[in-house]
């Protein structure tokens, strides 16, 4: 039986599902699923008889919180609706796993010492050679639970316990575009050029975000992601561009 | 480094402090971690929009503090609202709230803000910048919307509509003096409790709704970040969730942070409730040192006070003037 949908208020023009109990810290990929399953189901739904009701969708970890517009709806009329479409989701879950549909995107990486300069680091607090936490971060597939922060970054889970780290204690003033990073479980490229605390191990060729094509990133929330070193002429031939200054 | 287009319109000859090409704002990108932008006083913006006869959707400058000075290029009218800056024609004085035809060459310059922290400049069929994600809304963080993502700088050339022998037929506006709204150094904001409400103690929460804060040094289009009264929350953190308009969060200090406009998308600090957007337009009006006080309203409370001041809005008529 699928049980009662958990819909907050957020603000006056948002509400907010949540699909597992907020004060639980873990990343959960089978709640993840839930999300992705509801906002394709509402994106659907916007196409057509929400188009003028809804006016943005934010998916992260284990919520989505869905904008309305105040002109010609209320909160009222928003819950309904999104109990009407979601109130089969924990069925069509258990009926079809996601792993089927799910998108793979595979980022080249070049990892090494001169662009990832905590690569070393991460490899002595674990005690493991360089080459085996490059051999572990791109070993496994991650999925991408939640974009935001900046345009195009995009949240990687769950990475492997022994190459987690702890975020800077002093972030850098400047973190390069394309820089692979990991704080905590987590792993990201850095879509632009900007401040960051996160753990740096490569640089990815790949364009992030691209305001100008489409579409503008290549990966969406619910996506798997698997990384794969490339060495330095691949990176270079690939448009990749190596940042000297590490600040 | 000025972006020249082949369009005329305005001339920029002094930018001001942070003048930013503004729409109502971009929807529809949260999920690639573009966030809203928009006026910041969306009342002021509209009144700058409907004094042009425009659509409430016109691209507008938004001015904050002051310091703004640009040229025609083309005869046009225009409209100026919010904060009291002083605003000059050609060197002469003129008031804010109402429309001017200008003609080539005249320059419009303002000074800066005596009340308030924001206007709105709004010219005849809206400014005509290329959108960007649906919206010319600019968020320099983001580098996205405006002239290539970036505040005006001296140089740039803003295009506006040419049909301006039609405007020049119609009357000039203005907004009735006793409707222009008065920029107060106090303001209440109305705020829904939400998202992590429940984990404030009522006795934090009755603290957080009794006492006065007041704008630090940090205000921006981002976010107000207040200091007073230090709030409690008995969790570090959450998952990382959207942030919708008007949300306001409690770091680990207890020091409450109004989001505004240029929030981030998401975010991981807990969250006592939201200010309704009547609110949050006065709140952006405020300087370092401005007052503010949180009183609790229900959804409901929040839905009606929306419609009603729409509804004052829509009914209000702007008077013709030379």
């Amino acid at each position: 039986m699928a049980q009662r949908l958990n819909i907050h208020i957020a603000g006056e023009n948002a509400l907010i599902i949540y699909f597992s109990d907020q004060s639980n810290e873990l990343v959960n990929a089978n709640i993840s699923s839930k999300v992705q399953q509801a906002e394709l189901l509402i994106r659907q739904a916007m196409e057509k008889e929400l188009s003028q009701n809804i006016i943005d969708l934010v998916p992260s970890y284990a919520s989505l919180m869905v904008m309305f517009n105040m002109m010609v709806t209320d909160h009222h009329h928003v819950r309904n609706k999104l109990r009407e479409l979601l109130q089969h989701i924990d069925h069509e879950l258990t009926s079809h796993t996601s792993s089927n549909d799910t998108n793979i995107v595979e980022l080249p990486v070049y990892y090494s010492d001169e662009s990832g300069p905590d690569l070393s680091v991460i490899a002595q607090r674990a005690q493991l050679t360089t080459e085996q936490v490059i051999e572990i971060h791109q070993a496994q597939e991650y999925r991408v639970y939640a974009i935001g922060f900046a345009p195009g970054f995009a949240y990687l889970g769950e990475v492997d316990e022994r190459i987690a780290a702890p975020r800077l204690s002093t972030p850098r003033m400047k973190v390069p575009k394309g820089a692979v990073a990991i704080a905590d479980r987590q792993t990201a490229i850095y879509p632009s050029v900007s401040p960051g605390g996160w753990n740096l191990i490569g640089l990815c060729p790949i364009n992030m975000f691209d305001a100008k094509a489409t579409p503008t990133m290549p990966v969406n929330v619910g996506d798997r992601v698997k990384f794969k070193a490339i060495c330095k002429d691949e990176f270079i031939a690939l448009g990749g561009v190596l940042e000297v200054n590490y600040e | 480094m000025s972006k020249s287009s082949s369009q005329k319109g305005f001339i920029v000859e002094q930018a001001g402090l942070l003048s930013l090409i503004q729409d109502a704002g971009r929807f529809g990108a949260f999920n690639i971690g573009l966030t809203n932008g928009g006026p910041i006083d969306l009342l002021a913006f509209q009144w700058a929009n409907r004094l042009c006869r425009n659509t409430l959707n016109a691209t507008t400058i938004e001015i904050s503090v002051g310091g703004l000075s640009i040229t025609a290029q083309v005869d046009s009218t225009i409209a100026i609202t919010g904060a009291n800056m002083p605003l000059t024609i050609n060197g002469e004085a003129k008031s804010l709230w109402r429309s001017y035809h200008v003609k080539a060459g005249d320059v419009v310059a303002l000074g800066f803000a005596t009340q308030g922290v924001r206007c709105y400049l709004a010219v005849v069929g809206g400014f005509n910048i290329t959108p960007s994600f649906g919206s010319t809304a600019t968020v320099c963080r983001e580098g996205v919307g405006g002239l290539q993502g970036e505040k005006l700088q001296v140089g740039d050339v803003l295009a506006c509509s040419q049909n301006i022998e039609q405007s020049h037929l119609n009357k000039n506006l203005l907004l009735d003096d006793k409707l222009i709204p008065n920029y107060r150094n106090e303001v209440v904001l109305h705020t829904i409790p939400s998202y992590q409400q429940h984990h404030f103690s009522s006795h934090q929460q009755r603290l957080f709704f009794s006492h006065e804060y007041t704008v630090s040094k940090s205000f921006d289009r981002m976010g107000y970040r207040l200091e007073g009264q230090v709030i409690q929350c008995d969790i570090d953190g959450i998952l990382s969730e959207g942030i919708c308009h008007g949300a306001v969060q409690i770091p680990a200090d207890g020091q409450p942070i109004v989001l505004l406009n240029d929030r981030q998308t998401i975010g991981g600090y807990p969250k006592i409730g939201a200010v309704s957007s009547v609110d949050t337009a006065k709140l952006g009006q405020l300087n370092q040192g401005g007052k503010v006080r949180f009183e609790p309203i229900s959804m409901e409370q929040a839905h009606n006070l929306f419609h009603l001041n729409l509804s004052r809005f829509n009914r209000t008529e702007l008077i013709d003037c030379d």
